[in-house]
């Protein structure tokens, strides 16, 4: 719930990176001191999450196949193009909306934890299930890299995932992997990183279906929580929420403290944010 | 970062979300989770392409079909279960039988020739290497073999995907005793340690299933205590038959301890859910994962180092000070009499009863830290009563072949029953203070925490008790 990453960012924005540094992964293991970025791993129970937080901070997190192996939150840390992430890999959750303990840390973590990159990591033999949890954070934030895992399980029962089109359709960066093997992970760090940077801005795909009653009750909402927050990246979804009856998103209204919600996604917000801690 | 809304604001929008809640009606919620399946089966129906024809042959579906079935799902698990304990058992035996050679036969003389050397006291030589050092490496060596072969068969069929087909064959059971299925996955969790079992128990729901499901899980035998079963099994049990079935007949008992312990998780599961935890059942839905081929390599490397090495550092963490307190209560002498036989004698009548003895009482309470030094423990205790070894008071002997351990446990006035009741025992006691923390912790809750620590003692003692008493009945 709080700024877990204010007062560590980084001073200077990655547009003036070298490019020759990129694709030099560190893996920092636990020593992750002085962070530029906070990533965070979500995604559906027994999609990957671990494998993938292993093969990028060189760490030995417990692996398993089955789902709900990971119960609590891992952190970890790599280096990569110049600059130095924090990846905390979440229990796997099908939903936001849920109730049990596991899935509790990792919701409370994606809405309130403000990672600067949320990657959610999917099943490719399981896409449309998957696509659940995928729509509801980009709801909330733009700043998603979604990882297409398990695409050697997909090529086995000859399934063909067409990623281009996936991205197109959901607006964020879609990288197929195989993490087990180590596949898709360099590609997956660079996504990680165009879009942690500010090079690449999703446009993230909104809920469409909806009945057409439900659809003007939200936009009327969304307005009002617009004027109220300027600003405010995901005012869809806090109307989304309030019109659920959501009591944490209600009393966090009240307070006014609506903008802690926000992931500082357009530029405006991310260099005032940004401008006390220029220290160099 | 932005400017902070106006009160009124705030009003307006909460005052327009509560008339437009009720415009939409109470069906919102369902509506939305609509819109995003079909939004999400839109898009994934736009992006994968699936195979023209189905495959004639399915690996998953075919091994899926044999090892969830009714018939022969049960022989199955109860068969794998074998195969793991057999591997272990036997091929446990060299690589102990080494270490046991290299840090006992030869590792404890040399430094007590070293501390002669050096003049160190007496009483300095003997706690630190009588007591600690020889501890320490007891437990090496009888401990890290066995844990060096169990965890990784163990990883290798997690990464596989059996504990969910497990969890799915045990469902049913664990519906009707009151409790959730997922229990299957945190008593699986628990057969390695049961304080990550207990931590496990988070991917239930509901708390009273949780709690059910947090109680029993001592009920699963953790690496602690397989060291324990599986030497006493092959001294006494397999010592019962000719050579070749020794190790076939040992694993065989280590098994039905262990099945007996699923028993009792299902039996006092029961009790609780129609006592003090009563409820409906929650239903779930548990995904079966496809299989995946184990990376071996890769699994044997993270087991060794990531599970048998830590479980083996916190044994010995908790050898070594346990080894001073043995050495210290077995030294320690009023009137001529060590405070360890005091209390052994204190002990005996009650140990005796239930067909223990009081050394083995003493062991459990001075290996609550840890489980796993309960054999070093009844060990020292019993050269100590004995006076044998000539080593000193309190030190383990140096010899350490099965030959000899049972040699000196019999000296001990161990039976048969001694035995059975001792492996009994360590599957029904309470657990390490390692997992009633994490239980504190979990639950939050003393009395909860309390329930767990003590259910299984008096469980242990009630069970024992029964059998000593039957045993010298009839035989």
């Amino acid at each position: 719930m709080s700024n877990r990453n204010t007062g560590k960012k980084s001073a200077t924005p990655c547009e003036t990176c070298p490019s020759h540094n990129i694709g030099n992964l560190k893996k920092l293991g636990i020593n992750m001191d002085d962070w530029d970025y906070v990533v965070a791993l979500a995604g559906n129970p027994n999609t990957g999450k671990s494998t993938i937080f292993n093969a990028i901070t060189g760490l030995h997190q417990h692996t398993g196949n089955w789902p709900g192996k990971t119960v609590t939150r891992a952190e970890g840390g790599f280096e990569y193009g110049g600059n130095r992430y924090k990846i905390v890999d979440l229990p796997g959750t099908y939903s936001l909306l849920s109730t049990s303990l596991d899935e509790e840390v990792a919701r409370d973590f994606i809405l309130f934890g403000q990672p600067d990159v949320t990657v959610i990591v999917t099943d490719a033999t399981r896409l449309e299930r998957n696509l659940n949890l995928v729509l509801q954070v980009l709801e909330i934030t733009n700043r998603v890299v979604v990882a297409l895992n398990l695409m050697d399980e997909a090529r086995r029962h000859n399934l063909t995932v067409d990623e281009r089109r996936l991205a197109r359709d959901l607006g964020v960066p879609v990288v197929p992997t195989a993490a087990r093997s180590g596949d898709g992970i360099p590609e997956l760090l660079q996504a990680i990183h165009e879009v942690a940077s500010g090079k690449v801005v999703g446009k993230p795909h909104r809920i469409q279906s909806e009945p057409p009653a439900l659809k003007r009750a939200v936009a009327e909402l969304a307005t009002e929580i617009e004027k109220a927050f300027p600003g405010l990246p995901n005012a869809r979804w806090v109307a989304l929420r309030l019109l659920d009856g959501d009591q944490r998103i209600i009393e966090a209204v009240k307070r006014g403290e609506l903008g802690d919600l926000s992931y500082g996604s357009t530029e405006q917000t991310n260099t005032i944010e940004l401008s006390p801690e220029v220290v160099v | 970062m932005t400017a902070q809304p106006t009160s009124a604001q705030i009003d307006t929008i909460l005052s327009t979300a509560e008339r437009l809640r009720w415009e939409i009606g109470a069906d919102f919620h369902d509506h939305l989770m609509e819109a995003i399946y079909t939004d999400a089966a839109k898009i994934a129906d736009r992006a994968v392409s699936y195979p023209e024809k189905p495959p004639r042959f399915d690996l998953d579906r075919t091994i899926d079909r044999l090892v969830t079935s009714r018939l022969w799902g049960f022989p199955l698990m109860l068969g794998l279960l074998m195969v793991v304990f057999w591997l272990t058992i036997s091929g446990a035996n060299y690589p102990s039988q080494f270490l046991a050679w290299l840090l006992l036969d030869n590792g404890h003389p040399l430094l007590k020739t070293l501390a002669a050397d050096i003049n160190l006291p007496w009483w300095l030589s003997g706690l630190l290497i009588d007591g600690v050092y020889l501890s320490t490496a007891w437990v090496v060596s009888v401990m890290l073999p066995p844990m060096a072969i169990f965890f990784p068969l163990f990883t290798l069929l997690e990464d596989f995907g059996y504990l969910p087909r497990v969890a799915f064959n045990l469902d049913n059971v664990f519906k009707k005793v009151g409790a959730h299925g997922k229990q299957a996955l945190s008593m699986s969790m628990g057969f390695g340690c049961n304080a990550a079992g207990v931590v496990a128990t988070r991917i239930i729901d509901s708390p009273r299933e949780r709690l059910i499901a947090i109680i029993t899980n001592n009920f699963s035998l953790c690496n602690g205590r397989w060291p324990t079963q599986i030497l006493v099994a092959t001294i006494f049990i397999g010592g019962l038959v000719s050579a070749q079935w020794a190790g076939l007949i040992s694993a065989l008992a280590v098994v039905g301890v262990a099945v007996l312990g699923v028993f009792f998780s299902f039996a006092v599961s029961w009790g609780l859910s129609r006592t003090i935890l009563k409820g409906e059942v929650s239903t779930f839905s548990l995904e079966l994962p496809p299989y995946r081929p184990p990376r071996v390599w890769q699994t044997i490397y993270t087991s060794v180092i990531d599970r048998t090495l830590i479980v083996l550092w916190r044994a010995v963490v908790f050898a070594a000070p346990a080894g001073a307190v043995i050495w210290l209560i077995s030294n320690i002498t009023i009137n001529h009499i060590s405070i360890a036989e005091y209390l052994i004698g204190w002990m005996n009548p009650f140990g005796l009863l239930i067909g223990l003895n009081g050394i083995v009482l003493l062991a459990y309470i001075v290996a609550i830290p840890a489980n796993e030094i309960v054999i070093p423990t009844i060990l020292m205790l019993t050269t100590l009563v004995l006076g044998t070894g000539g080593a000193g008071r309190g030190v383990l002997f140096e010899t350490q072949s099965l030959g000899d351990t049972a040699t000196l446990l019999q000296a001990g006035g161990w039976t048969l029953l001694t035995a059975v009741n001792l492996m009994l025992f360590s599957l029904v006691h309470n657990p390490c203070s390692t997992t009633i923390y994490t239980i504190y912790k979990e639950t939050g809750s003393l009395r909860w925490t309390t329930i767990s620590a003590l259910l299984p003692v008096v469980m242990g003692f009630a069970l024992t008790f029964f059998v000593a008493q039957v045993w010298r009945l009839f035989l």
